[in-house]
Order: structure tokens, then C-alpha cells, then sequence
């Protein structure tokens, strides 16, 4: 909390580092203005140990909701990603106890159906848009979530592909939905079985199988350094911007059939 | 926060030589790599090479070997435990195969474990995937493409990237397995970046000869760490996960064998005594110890854990001499600062220019080396742009992209990185970005055989906190590689030990006491240090001097 300095000697404090008042869950504390949520909460003395991840906006451990003065709104966003304002009231959700169904995405069907028999709660959404504006990645979460009631996996899979799982979404949902877990079954099913396969990963496998390199690397590894250097420099590099039908006149290892 | 109008003048400079440069470019007229002579000429720049910044271990099995301070600082202190105060008899939890750390080989070797008719504990600090998989943008390297590529290829990379010094081994597993992992991950459903015909999309890294890295977006880690923790919480009954539990010390039996671990939990405070029959330590980096006092773009988690633990249990360390800092950490706006900017972005064509706009360095060049250019510059020649934190960086040209590659390309095959500098004002389509080397990797680590066994029975180590692969430098795309092949290896090599050599023992503590012992005899100055580390401290000093009785509340001290 803040301590009480006589109210000249904050205000020349104030304006040599720029401190600003928040409150951390209705405590006050003065903090730098540069910083973000997370590291203001250390500047405040905590130790974090739930609520911080990456400390990059990508893992989505540090989902935080927060409130300006002046607004009756409930934000959100990513600690370590939200610049502190003057006044802001923070609280964090660091855990969403939000469901999971288990499956076995060997004996799924790839049909639109499996989102609605495993997370049977999206048909209860109703179309307020609170995820939306709780995503803190800025993605259409309403959008993908009434694709996922049409039954439209590669939709839902292509637009929800920059979620960070950080359950701000469900944590606002009236309909208790879980967008993040439907999110991710549909991305997997998508990928698993309807995005066309790379079928020319078969041969690479279908090649190591047949122990077609185990000679050529055993000869790198038998050579004297200096031979290997060689190799190493003589390689042909393919160009930055060669185009995806590209082949080397080298074809010392490559098994072309 | 923008660019200042400072920042913004200096940017003119750069608008100014860009359209030169983008018609170099699209001739595919590069600035000239450095010859290998050169190459080692200029890792006198590298961190890494700065011999204040080392110092010896005094004990254990790698006496007399120099390495960080930091690094050292953590071997030098005493367990957490005295181990006189764990009771082993009272064993909190049983398995057939604890797996320590939750990040991707941590993930990936409970899943193999389980395949391989094993149940499974994964023990972990922080959530399950909370890790440096989660992080990693770039990509995965896989020699895929059968008409130019082969894990041949891929091996000269490797070697040569890690100055030749890799574990030839490790390497030849690690290049010829990449083909099969990709396929595994593709199965699990992991929605990598595809043609319309299916066929992977692949990019250049530095010092690849061949465009073999693989990539889901910019978030490639996360796609990939997402599908494994989706994968892993689809087993309940087989893999159960401990999360905010992280081993605090492994347990050997009467047998010398690995026997299990005591985890810490960090909420209640308690030491919990895991007993099982076969462990696999997958605790990942070492960033957050902040070598020489560089930022990082390592996870929170990052502070060298398994190290220590492995190292007291007597498993010896391979390249923990070699620290890679990656080559373009964010240094503006602050916020952002040390955060990674993958090395994509260099692929896709964007240039590395100093203060004047002008080149200085091959884009590509193995990131020791690209990373002694960029300080080099900064420091010796002056021509770094000056930050508002009284720091210097480099531009990194992205506008270039859009150029080069069509208006949009930035976006969207950079969205994670637009959204980011966006929210700080700042458009990268536009603008270039700020970086300068941030520490990134830790190259080496426990040594470990390809079938990821140690030197203790009933141990086995895989990913980051391993050495060997990488020798000396690991070169992008590798990373992400290692963890699933290694982790895989290591899940398989754990089931097949329980089947077959696993032999019951009571539980011991004794290597503690004997590392104790030696760092007494070793005159070592014992400060109230503690290791492992487990989380950073970043909590103000102005506010911890005021902690005068940190933790307990109540009437009982």
C-alpha cells in the first residue's frame, strides 16, 4: 500500500518518475506509468507465481480484468501485455476451472456434429459478443463460435488460430461456454483431417524406413574435420528467393524418386 | 508506446536506402556472407567470449570447467532440502514414469511413455506447457522435401552451425527422426502452414542450405504446445499432471538408480515424495538467470532447475560454456523489450541496418555469429540507434516484407508480432523494428546418450536442459525439433527401462549430502542461496527490505 509522504515530496516523486495510483484488487499502490500490468504488480512487491507465463502475450497465463474510474465497463487483457492507466482497478483470473471433453481424436469423426455432441453448451450462445470483446488477440470469438454451431470445422479452425487459451472469453460467457476448448478440438480436426495432407512427408519417412541415409551419415561421421568442413562449405544453398519447385544440381544425397 | 520523433527521423534514413535494397533483394543480390575464417574472428564480440563473465566449478564432475557466473552460482549453493528433514517412507505419490517438466519434450515423453504401457506424472512449476515450446515462433526444422533435401543436409547444418563440435549421435537422431516427428505432428492434428495441396510450407533459417523449416504462422511453438497439452489432458487416466509442483531434488535408491523426486508445492509449501520407477528431467533453459545481465526471451520458468538437479545427482554438463543470444530481441518499445522477433522475419527478406540505413551484415549467418555483428556494430563502430533507455539498437527492415512479397504478407504470416507493436502504436508494415541480441538458449547442458540415458540408471534427460545436439550454437528450427525428438526418445527409452532393467531399492538423499560435503571441502562461501532457483525475482528491493518476515502470517514464528 502507499505510504503517506508529505503531499510536496510525492508530487516532485510523481513527476521525476511519472508514478502513477492503481489498485491491485482494491489496494493502492503508486507505479511507474510505463509499465505494463505485470510488471507493475512486481514493482508492487509482489512474487508472482500464477497469473505470469511468458511475460509475452502468448501463453495466456495472466488473463486480468480491470475497470477505469470514469467507466462502469469491466475490461480485459494480458497483464503482460496492458500498459498501466492512472486508477486502474486490477484483478487477475490466473486459473479458469473451464471443461475439457476427452476424446480420441483417432476415432472422431471430422464432421461439424462433434462439436455440438462433445461441448453440447454452444447451442446456448446468445449472441451478446462479450467474447469478442474479451479476446485480448482481437479475435471474432462470437464469430467463430456461431460457425462452430453451423458445423463449420475449417472455419472455426482458420479463425481462432491466434487464440492464447487464456479463458477471458469464458470466463465473461453467460452461456458457460468454453470457446477455447471448442476452439482447439476444431483446429485439431481440421489439421488431423480435412486440411489436405503433405503427402510428400510419406516419402521422407517412407525413405528413413528403407535406411537409405544410414550410409551417407555414417560417412559424415567418419570424416576428419577439416573433410567435413569442406562438405560443409562446399554446400549448394538454395536461393532466399527460389520458389517452391526448386532442386539442387548437387544431388550427392537426394533420393529423387 | 510510438516511436519518439527522434526515433521517427532516424527511420527516414532507413525509408531512404529501402528501395535500393528491395530491388537488390528481389535480384537476390545478398550482402556477402562471412567466410568461416571470418565467422571466428567475430565471435570475439560474443558474449560468450568475455572471460570476466566466467568463472570455475569447484565441485561435482565437472570441476574446473568455466562458465557463467550465473550458471555457477546456482551449482555453488546448497539444496533447498536438508535432507535430513524429508521423511522418504511417507511417499505422496507412486508411478511407473515421472516426467519432470511440463513444456514440449516434457509432454511429448509422457505421451510415448503411455504408448509404451506406462503411466505417467508430469511434475511442473508452473501450467502444463507454461514453457519455452510455448514461445518459440520460428518454425521446425525437417528434411521433408525429398527432391532437394535429405537429413545429410540437415546434419552438415547442424554440425556446421554448432562449429562442428556437436555430438555426432545426437545429431544423426536428431536429423533423421525430424521427418517422422512431423509426420506424428501432423497426425495429432497440429495445423502447420500448407499449400492448397497440402504440401508444407518451408522457410530458411540461419545457416540452413535448404528451405526445411517447417512453420504454423508465427506462433509455431504455441500451435505445436497447445496440440501436445490438448493430447496429454486427453489421458486422465494415465498422465497425471501436478502443476505449480516443480522437483526441487531427484531421489536415488540404495542402487544408485534415479527413484523419483521431491516436488515443492508452491501454493501450500509443502515437499511431496514422489517415488518411480523410471524419471525423465525435462525442465528446459536457463534465461531467466540473465547471463551478464542481458535480457531474455525466455519463459518466467526458465532458471536452470534441472541442472542443478541433475548435476548433484552426478550426471556431468556438456557446452554449458556456449549461451546463445539470439540475434534480434525487441529493445523498443520498453515494454516489449527482450521479447523475441523471429528470425522469419529475415527469412521473408527483411534487412538488418544501422543507424545510417545502410547494411552491415548478412542476414542469415549462424546466430552467434550475426549476433557478435549487431554488437560489434553498436559498440565498436558506433552505429547503433540510440534508445530512449539510453540502450542502442538495429532496425530490423519489415516494411521490406510487403514489398517483396505482396502487400499483406506481414500480416499474415506475422500476426502475433503486427498485433504486438500495434497495440503500442506501431505498424510494422511501415515501420521497421528495433532489436538488438537478447539472451535466448542455453546450447548445452546434461550429457545424455541418444536414447536420452545418463549416467544414472533410471535418468533420462531430453530437450534444452540436455547438451550435445547443439554443440556449440543451435541453429533455428532446431529447438523445437530437439524437444519432440529427444522427448519422444526419452518417453520410449523410460517404458522400455521399467520393462526391462527396473530394479526396487529404498529411497536416498545421499548424493545431497555427499554434494553438501564437497562444497564444504571445496571452501566454497555459502550464502543464504538456495537452488534450484525456480522463479525469478522481480519483485521490488524498495518493497523487500520491508519484508521482514516474508511469508508467515499468524502468531507462531
Amino acid at each position: 500500500m502507499s505510504k503517506k509522504p508529505t503531499k510536496s515530496k510525492r508530487t516532485a516523486e510523481n513527476e521525476e518518475k511519472k508514478l502513477v495510483p492503481i489498485y491491485i484488487m482494491g489496494k493502492r499502490y503508486e507505479v511507474p506509468a510505463s509499465l505494463t500490468i505485470q510488471k507493475a504488480l512486481e514493482h508492487a512487491g509482489y512474487l508472482l507465481i500464477r497469473g505470469c507465463g511468458c511475460r509475452g502475450g502468448i501463453c495466456g497465463a495472466c488473463g486480468t480484468v480491470f475497470r477505469y474510474p470514469a467507466s462502469y465497463r469491466i475490461e480485459v487483457g494480458l497483464a503482460c501485455q496492458t500498459v498501466v492507466q492512472p486508477d486502474m482497478y486490477i484483478a487477475q483470473i490466473p486459473f479458469f476451472p473451464g471443461n475439457k471433453a476427452v476424446y480420441d481424436i483417432e476415432k472422431l469423426e471430422p464432421t461439424g456434429a462433434v462439436l455440438g455432441a462433445l461441448y453440447p453448451e454452444i447451442f446456448k450462445c446468445v449472441g451478446c459478443g462479450t467474447c469478442t470483446r474479451s479476446c485480448p488477440m482481437d479475435i471474432d470469438v462470437m464469430g467463430y463460435v456461431s460457425k462452430a454451431i453451423q458445423g463449420d470445422l475449417t472455419a472455426v479452425a482458420d479463425n481462432s488460430f491466434d487464440c492464447v487459451m487464456c479463458g477471458l472469453c469464458s470466463a465473461r460467457c453467460p452461456a458457460e461456454e468454453v470457446q477455447y476448448n471448442v476452439a482447439i478440438l476444431a483446429r485439431r480436426l481440421y489439421a488431423r483431417y480435412l486440411a489436405p495432407r503433405a503427402v510428400h512427408l510419406d516419402k521422407a519417412v517412407e525413405d528413413i524406413k528403407k535406411k537409405r541415409f544410414d550410409k551417407p551419415l555414417q560417412e559424415l561421421k567418419s570424416l576428419a574435420l577439416e573433410e567435413l568442413k569442406k562438405r560443409y562449405k562446399a554446400l549448394e544453398i538454395e536461393p532466399d528467393i527460389a520458389d517452391e519447385f526448386w532442386v539442387p544440381k548437387d544431388k550427392t544425397c537426394v533420393f529423387e524418386d | 508506446m510510438p516511436y519518439t520523433p527522434e526515433l521517427k527521423e532516424l527511420i527516414k534514413r532507413v525509408e531512404k536506402t529501402r528501395p535500393v535494397r528491395v530491388e537488390k533483394k528481389r535480384r537476390g543480390e545478398e550482402f556477402p556472407a562471412m567466410s568461416l575464417k571470418e565467422r571466428e574472428d567475430i565471435l570475439k564480440y560474443h558474449p560468450d567470449f568475455k572471460e570476466e563473465g566466467r568463472t570455475e566449478i569447484l565441485v561435482g564432475p565437472n570441476k574446473g570447467y568455466r562458465i557463467a557466473r550465473e550458471m555457477v552460482a546456482i551449482l555453488h549453493a546448497k539444496s533447498r532440502l536438508d535432507p535430513d528433514a524429508v521423511d522418504l517412507s511417507q511417499v505422496d505419490y507412486e508411478t511407473d514414469v515421472l516426467v519432470i517438466g511440463g513444456g514440449g519434450a516434457g509432454t511429448s515423453a509422457a505421451l510415448l511413455a503411455v504408448q509404451n504401457g506406462m503411466k505417467a506424472v508430469i511434475a511442473t512449476k508452473l501450467r502444463l506447457g507454461d514453457a519455452n515450446t510455448m514461445m518459440a515462433e520460428g518454425g521446425i526444422q525437417a528434411a521433408t522435401k525429398s527432391e532437394k533435401d535429405s537429413p545429410y543436409y540437415h546434419y552438415l547444418d547442424v554440425m556446421g552451425g554448432g562449429h562442428f563440435k556437436n555430438d555426432p549421435e545426437l545429431v544423426e537422431t536428431l536429423v533423421v527422426e525430424a521427418p517422422k516427428v512431423m509426420a506424428w505432428l501432423e497426425k495429432l492434428g497440429a495445423m502447420f502452414s500448407k499449400f492448397e495441396d497440402g504440401r508444407l510450407k518451408t522457410m530458411h533459417g540461419g545457416g540452413t542450405c535448404r528451405k526445411r523449416m517447417h512453420y504454423a504462422g508465427d506462433i509455431t511453438g504455441a500451435e505445436i504446445m497447445r496440440t501436445l497439452r490438448d493430447e496429454a489432458k486427453n489421458h486422465p487416466d494415465d498422465i497425471k499432471v501436478l502443476e505449480f509442483s516443480p522437483a526441487v531434488e531427484l531421489i536415488l535408491n540404495d542402487k544408485g538408480a534415479c527413484a523419483g523426486a521431491v516436488l515443492f508445492n508452491l501454493e501450500t509449501e509443502e515437499y511431496l515424495v514422489i517415488k518411480a520407477k523410471a524419471t525423465v528431467l525435462a525442465t528446459g533453459g536457463s534465461g531467466r538467470l540473465h547471463i551478464q545481465g542481458f535480457m531474455t526471451t525466455n519463459h518466467y520458468g526458465a532458471t536452470g532447475d534441472g541442472l542443478v538437479l541433475g548435476y548433484r545427482a552426478g550426471v556431468p554438463l556438456k557446452f554449458l560454456h556456449a549461451v546463445q543470444y539470439h540475434p534480434t530481441g525487441a529493445v523498443f518499445p520498453e515494454q516489449a523489450e527482450g521479447l523475441l522477433i523471429t528470425e522469419k522475419v529475415r527469412g521473408a527478406g527483411a534487412n538488418i541496418l544501422n543507424i545510417e540505413g545502410e547494411q552491415f551484415v548478412y542476414e542469415r549467418e549462424p546466430r552467434d555469429v550475426e549476433s557478435s555483428a549487431i554488437i560489434r556494430e553498436c559498440l565498436e563502430r558506433k552505429k547503433g540507434v540510440p534508445t530512449p533507455t539510453g540502450k542502442y539498437g538495429i532496425w530490423l527492415d519489415s516494411p521490406m516484407i510487403d514489398f517483396l512479397k505482396g502487400e499483406g504478407t506481414v500480416r499474415k504470416e506475422f500476426p502475433g508480432k503486427w498485433i504486438l507493436f500495434h497495440r503500442y502504436g506501431i505498424d510494422i508494415t511501415k515501420e521497421p523494428m528495433l532489436i538488438y541480441p537478447t539472451l535466448h538458449y542455453q546450447n548445452g547442458g546434461l550429457e545424455i546418450k541418444n536414447n536420452c540415458e545418463t549416467k544414472v540408471p533410471g535418468l533420462f534427460v531430453a530437450g534444452e536442459v540436455s547438451g550435445g545436439v547443439h554443440g556449440e550454437n543451435r541453429l533455428m528450427g532446431n529447438s523445437l525439433l530437439d524437444v519432440v525428438v529427444f522427448g519422444r526418445i526419452a518417453g520410449c527409452s523410460a517404458a522400455e527401462y521399467v520393462h526391462n532393467k527396473f530394479k526396487d531399492g529404498s529411497l536416498s538423499l545421499d548424493h545431497v549430502r555427499r554434494y553438501h560435503r564437497a562444497l564444504a571441502d571445496a571452501h566454497i562461501v555459502l550464502d543464504s542461496r538456495v537452488s534450484p532457483m525456480i522463479l525469478p525475482d522481480y519483485s521490488n528491493p524498495e518493497v523487500r527490505k520491508k519484508q521482514l518476515t516474508t511469508k508467515y502470517l499468524g502468531t507462531l514464528r
